[in-house]
């Protein structure tokens, strides 16, 4: 009797809770709806007075329109788009190689050093990149890496969170596993890549996909560190878009197009991804 | 802990040295390079942490005492820049200071208490639900600012045609439209809702995970000790067992905070915000770095928000670190 008053019990708070979430959620997706709306509108709806929420004759008008003539911009759309695939891939495969040797290390080895390297990561957690910007800035331009690809990529190779989430999850890899594999002969290398790595997959997804949001939104670079237009980034290219489409309703139309270009990789990469980011995160905590 | 690589190479230097510091030196020096392999795993990250967070620091530290307008090589004064900040810039003392304190109030801990409560509430739900819901809350911190700009802009746009103009006019809220985001009155309501909407992200996702995780025989030995009612056991149960999860929660939600500073200029397309409204720590340093060039006061204001940020993290490791019974 008891045991079936408490399951109907949870049922009741479950679907209240259940509804209260729905409503929530569905209020939070209204901006992401919007986009998606707004970028498929052909001009006669932007124009449309009172406006309207949702698109009557979706067109691919505006995405076209992106990816040809664009007053705005001296260089053609696709070069930021290319730029930014570049970016994001050189950036992504380096923080998940150079978090992954650093957090193996970390880990599993002992040396002189070790620990004021780890309690330096974990203060840098709390770093905002944003707050240090002219002394970057001015280190950017003495190494000569002003104007080059590698400014988008190298600021985010120091990723401390990454590290941190990678070295919470090789904890977890039992020692006489590493042992064994040294034993058999295994170089430090073959380690990592062989035993360690493949272990931890969950935590890698993680990484490469909090690597790549950072990277693929990131205007900071493109704004600070690039002088050329033809090397600046989709981010950068979108500022500039709705910075001047303020009073032009046409450029509105391409700006959701490009917003929605931008924001889509995100959504699917962790759609993909998203039962091992929060099996990552579980071992997130900080003790 | 495992040690590697006893190969070590042996010293072939045989000099006659005093017992004391240089033998213990001589033996640092070995037990340094039997661990050479554990230095080169660790280099690559600890150059970009060097170059790129380590010597920034001390870079900002140093020049925020002298003056440096990128021209002339920058001017030891002293701390003459802080006095200036304390007691000359008004702008800093009447509008940003206060604005970043309103600001980060309500989106640091509205915006994380609200995440906990969020990341509890979607772990009560079971199956296929739950991820969609994880989803749709996680969705818009995936979303860059300037991503959702073309959004915002015509959605808060400040005429009649604007959405939501239109709409509160529409439902009889409104007679005549406001300018929201050049309105000084509103920006920074739009930025705080803006940013809220943007916050559920990496430290949700870490405590919903935390909160899932929790051995449910823990919730089972509560009943029996006397726990009544929910409230009691996310108190007693809960709270204690996803502390670690909270405190990273916590540090990535300071971090936030304190990015999402663009936020106004974005919105209002201004630097500086209209009558200065919108106006915090990150606008104020970009203003004076990259407007004005006054690269050494720029500095001193950016030590003064690393040091901010550096006790706020330490409150948050007060409240929810590990204690000396754990």
């Amino acid at each position: 009797m008891r045991v079936a008053g408490r399951s109907i019990r949870i049922d009741t708070t479950q679907v209240i809770i259940g509804l209260l979430l729905t409503l929530l959620a569905a209020f939070m997706a209204l901006p992401i709806v919007f986009i998606f709306m707004q970028a498929f509108k052909p001009l006669s709806e932007l124009f449309l007075y009172p406006p309207r929420f949702y698109v009557m004759n979706p067109t691919l008008q505006n995405f076209s329109r992106l990816l040809t003539t664009l007053d705005v911009a001296v260089v053609p759309a696709v070069r930021y788009v290319f730029n930014s695939v570049i970016a994001t891939a050189a950036a992504v495969t380096a923080v998940l190689f150079v978090s992954t040797t650093v957090a193996y290390a970390l880990s599993k080895h002992d040396f002189p050093g070790r620990k004021l390297i780890l309690d330096m990561t974990i203060v840098a957690l709390m770093f905002a990149p944003q707050a240090v910007l002219i002394p970057r800035f001015l280190l950017i331009q003495r190494l000569h890496l002003y104007n080059t690809y590698f400014a988008h990529v190298l600021p985010f190779v120091a990723a401390p969170v990454s590290v941190f989430l990678l070295k919470q999850f090789i904890d977890q890899v039992p020692d006489e596993m590493i042992l064994a594999a040294r034993v058999d002969g295994a170089s430090e290398w073959q380690i990592i890549f062989r035993v360690v790595a493949p272990i931890c997959r969950p935590a890698l997804a993680t990484v490469g996909l909090l690597a790549f949001q950072g990277v693929w939104n990131s205007m900071e670079t493109s704004t600070y560190y690039i002088r050329s237009e033809a090397m600046k980034t989709l981010p950068f290219f979108l500022g500039t878009l709705t910075s001047a489409m303020t009073n032009n309703v046409a450029g509105q139309g391409a700006a959701a197009a490009a917003g929605l270009l931008m924001f889509l990789p995100n959504l699917l990469m962790f759609l993909v991804l998203q039962s091992k980011v929060v099996q990552t995160m579980a071992h997130s905590g900080l003790k | 802990m495992s040690h590697l690589d006893s190969l070590g190479g042996t010293s072939s230097q045989r000099r006659h040295l005093k017992a004391g510091s240089a033998q213990r030196i001589r033996e640092f020096a070995i037990r340094v390079w039997r661990c050479r392999v554990s230095y080169a795993l660790v280099a690559p990250f600890f150059v970009c942490f060097a170059v790129f967070i380590l010597v920034p620091v001390i870079a900002a530290i140093v020049l925020s005492l002298t003056f440096f307008n990128t021209i002339e090589p920058p001017r030891f004064i002293g701390l003459r820049n802080y006095v200036t900040l304390l007691t000359e810039d008004d702008v800093f003392m009447t509008m940003v200071l206060p604005n970043t304190f309103r600001f980060a109030v309500v989106v640091g801990p509205g915006g994380y208490v609200a995440s906990f409560i969020l990341a509890w509430l979607v772990a009560q739900i079971k199956g296929k639900f739950r991820t969609l819901l994880t989803l749709s809350l996680y969705t818009p911190s995936m979303a860059a600012p300037v991503a959702m700009s073309a959004i915002w802009l015509v959605m808060f746009s400040g005429d009649r045609i604007g959405y939501l103009n239109s709409f509160l006019m529409n439902i009889g809220i409104l007679n005549e439209p406001i300018n929201w985001v050049h309105d000084p009155a509103w920006l920074m309501t739009v930025m705080m809702i803006v940013t809220l909407w943007g916050s559920m992200g990496v430290g949700f996702l870490a405590m919903m995970a935390g909160i899932l995780n929790v051995d449910p025989t823990l919730y089972e030995a509560g009943r029996i000790d006397g726990v009544r009612n929910r409230l009691q056991e996310i108190m007693y149960i809960t709270v204690p067992a996803v502390k670690p999860q909270m405190l990273f929660g916590a540090v990535m939600s300071i971090v936030g905070t304190l990015q999402a500073g663009s936020i106004g200029v974005t919105l209002s397309g201004q630097n500086p915000t209209p009558q200065y409204a919108g106006q915090l720590v990150l606008n104020h340093i970009d203003d004076y770095a990259f407007i004005r060039y006054e690269m050494g006061y720029a500095a001193a204001v950016s030590v003064v928000l690393l040091v901010v940020m550096y006790l706020t993290n330490k409150l948050a490791w007060a409240l929810f670190g590990p204690r000396g019974d754990d």
